[in-house]
């Protein structure tokens, strides 16, 4: 197993079109590392440029101590898994698994030996003799997980390997991998993992560390948990989040304490949480996730009043949708705690809880309230 | 997808309705169901009438192969009353010093290295075309599909003065080597047709694997492109088997004779002409390319429908 880097990677079509502007990015030894953005930021190209699959046009892409950036895929030490599978449909489960170690001329019996140590950690012995197309999604994710695991590989690459599953088998394969590379961890022989999806549960529950990408920009990289407490910029606070974030225009004025105003309505901050922001006077974008909004009574100081357009049902949480002046918020009840009184039309006050306010900059998107 | 792995086996949960019975029809569901198969057994015996008079000919000339040369132009019918062997003896011994066998020999002789080097060369070429980004592409393929639309004949004499030249001349020569450089570019762009509906990712996965291009053409393109290789290669061995101008312009030995013009010498080499005998060795001369289509079927029709229908 081996650290990952990369050093101001490019990507340049032909065409001219650049797909990646210069990426800085360090994948420890034994690593989880998510990468993750919407469609078209460029994750996936990251990934191919890793494998060698793309070529890469400027920059260095670094496996231990190897610059690999002219080395054909088979010679830089990883094993991918495809979103597909790309089973080879001609050859049976374990032709499958052993194709590369039977490229490289092992002895019949170390083959074997691996195969069905690979097959038995998968559970996946039964399917050996059959063929790709009689496999289910999940089986045929797993053999394709196994043909990567009999590598023994430096670096683990997934390209969105759940995506063609139902929700169902998705939850319980990213558990099944999770614990593989936990596994491993403890086996002592740690796996370096990257990891690219654009679903942002299996990047915040699968991630030691998740890089969020943006038009072939690296937006923040960080581990879950500072990643959704202390986004870095308003794209990240969006992405990161169910419901999203609320993004508001807002203008902040200090006089004797900060005041945020929203339209015609302003809100006090207290001065714990005006301390932290070092954003000039002027329009910001407020941000403040639906969890830590609170409903109360119109009027309430330190809330803005609003107008409920939709509540939605969900079981064990409420969506309650609002709007003030002009502003949409979206805010989430636990289910217990809702007024089942509350009605679309009605008015309500809704408060964000100051230490969970987040203000970006208005142009650069920037979080100015990280302390 | 469902778990093949999950041996839990559905139950019907709903019965299958029983088939009503007649008398429990009502008049208007009897008139639609006496209609509908009165409309089957038009259309089916109209499909049997048109297929046999389709197959007819091949019939005949079967059944004529086993009559007597008087019998031959009596009857239309092609039972024969007197079955015979007899065209098949003399068929066979041929008016030439050399027996069919000869000429079967000296067919394979053409048809087995030339479906090899298409086989092989057309893909080749479909591989580079269709996944490998070299420059002046574009221009190639445009050369290479315009090949397609030259006809054969601008070409004979070229290629006949050339084959004079290497000294090629009554040799297989001229009709096997082009074939190993993907001469005919229609099985090179059914090919590329074909790979173009292979998702790439599989080829990646084994590159990742470890393999280099040559051993990705080889251990993942060509298992996947099997129908279609089947396809050319059919399409090959039967044009070849078929072919008469060919041999007809290079070869003029008569030992090195294959099929097609040795069935056009029993014409000429006698005045009253063995008609039973040309029959039986005609029929001779359909059996291979039928074996193997029939062999190769299946293959063939995925490779011609997929190729088709993706490209």
């Amino acid at each position: 197993m081996a650290e990952l880097q990369l050093k101001s990677v490019e990507k340049t079509y032909g065409n001219g079109y650049k797909a990646v502007h210069g990426i800085d990015l360090t994948v420890e030894e034994g690593e989880f590392m998510v990468l993750v953005g919407p469609s078209g930021c460029a994750k996936s190209t990251t990934l191919r440029m890793i494998a060698g699959l793309e070529t890469i046009t400027g920059g260095e892409v670094r496996i231990g101590d190897t610059v690999v950036n002219d080395l054909v895929p088979g010679k830089r030490g990883i094993a991918m898994v495809f979103q597909n599978y790309a089973l080879y449909p001609h050859m049976k489960v374990r032709r499958n698994l052993s194709f590369g170690l039977r490229l490289k001329r092992l002895r019949k019996d170390r083959i074997e030996r691996a195969t069905e140590e690979v097959s038995g950690v998968l559970e996946i012995e039964a399917l050996l003799d059959r063929l790709p197309k009689q496999l289910s999604g999940g089986q045929a994710q797993r053999v394709a997980l196994g043909r990567a695991l009999i590598k023994q590989p430096e670096v683990f690459l997934f390209d969105e390997p759940l995506s063609n599953l139902d929700a169902k088998l998705r939850a319980s394969m990213r558990v099944r991998i999770t614990d593989l590379h936990k596994r491993l961890r403890d086996e002592g022989r740690p796996a370096t993992v990257v990891y690219v999806t654009h679903d942002q549960v299996e990047a915040m529950t699968m991630g030691d560390r998740i890089c969020v990408m943006k038009d072939g920009h690296i937006m923040q990289i960080a581990d879950p948990a500072t990643l959704y407490q202390r986004p870095a910029n308003a794209f990240v606070a969006g992405f990161i989040g169910m419901p999203e974030m609320n993004l508001n225009r807002a203008v902040l004025t200090r006089g004797d304490g900060a005041m945020l105003t929203l339209g015609t309505q302003s809100i006090a901050l207290p001065a714990e949480c005006a301390g932290r922001i070092h954003a000039p006077d002027g329009p910001v974008t407020l941000g403040i996730r639906p969890q830590h909004l609170d409903v109360v009574a119109p009027g309430t100081v330190g809330a803005f009043d609003a107008t409920i357009t939709n509540l939605e049902f969900m079981g064990h949480e409420v969506n309650l949708h609002a709007e003030a002046e002009g502003a949409g918020f979206v805010a989430v009840i636990a289910s217990e705690n809702f007024d089942t009184a509350l009605a679309r039309g009605d008015r309500v006050g809704l408060s964000p809880r100051p230490r969970n306010i987040h203000i970006f900059d208005v142009e650069s998107g920037e979080n100015k309230s990280l302390d | 997808m469902t778990s093949l792995s999950d041996p839990t086996p559905q139950t019907p949960v709903v019965e299958t309705m029983p088939a009503k019975s007649p008398a429990r029809l009502s008049p208007q569901e009897l008139k639609l169901r006496r209609r509908a198969r009165l409309n089957a057994s038009i259309r089916y015996s109209l499909l049997i009438v048109v297929g046999f008079i389709m197959v007819y000919p091949l019939l005949w000339l079967i059944g004529a192969s086993f009559k007597t040369n008087a019998e031959m132009f009596a009857s239309p019918w092609f039972w024969p009353e007197n079955p015979t062997i007899q065209g098949y003896i003399d068929g066979w011994t041929t008016s030439t010093p050399y027996t069919f066998a000869t000429f079967f020999i000296n067919s394979m002789q053409i048809v087995i290295p030339k479906v090899i080097g298409t086989a092989i060369s057309a893909t080749l070429v479909a591989y580079g075309f269709a996944r490998f980004h070299f420059p002046g592409k574009r221009i190639l393929f445009a050369i290479l599909i315009a090949t397609l639309l030259l006809p054969d004949v601008v070409t004979r004499i070229p290629q006949y003065l050339l084959f004079r030249e290497l000294g090629w001349l009554d040799t297989y020569l001229p009709m096997i080597v082009p074939a190993w450089f993907a001469w005919e570019a229609f099985f090179v762009f059914m090919l590329i047709q074909f790979m173009r509906s292979i998702p790439r990712e599989m080829e990646e996965a084994a590159r990742v694997d470890g393999a280099n291009t040559f051993q990705v053409l080889i251990y993942i393109v060509v298992p996947m492109l099997l129908p279609a290789l089947v396809s050319v290669m059919l399409f090959q061995f039967m044009w070849t088997m078929n072919d008469f101008l060919g041999p007809l312009i290079y070869i003029s030995t008569v030992e090195k004779y294959p099929i097609s013009l040795a069935l056009k010498l029993s014409i000429d080499a006698t005045e009253a002409f063995n008609w039973n005998s040309i029959l039986a060795m005609t029929v001779l001369a359909l059996t291979p390319s039928l074996v193997v289509f029939f062999l190769a079927q299946k293959s063939f029709i995925e490779g011609i429908s997929t190729g088709g229908t993706k490209g």
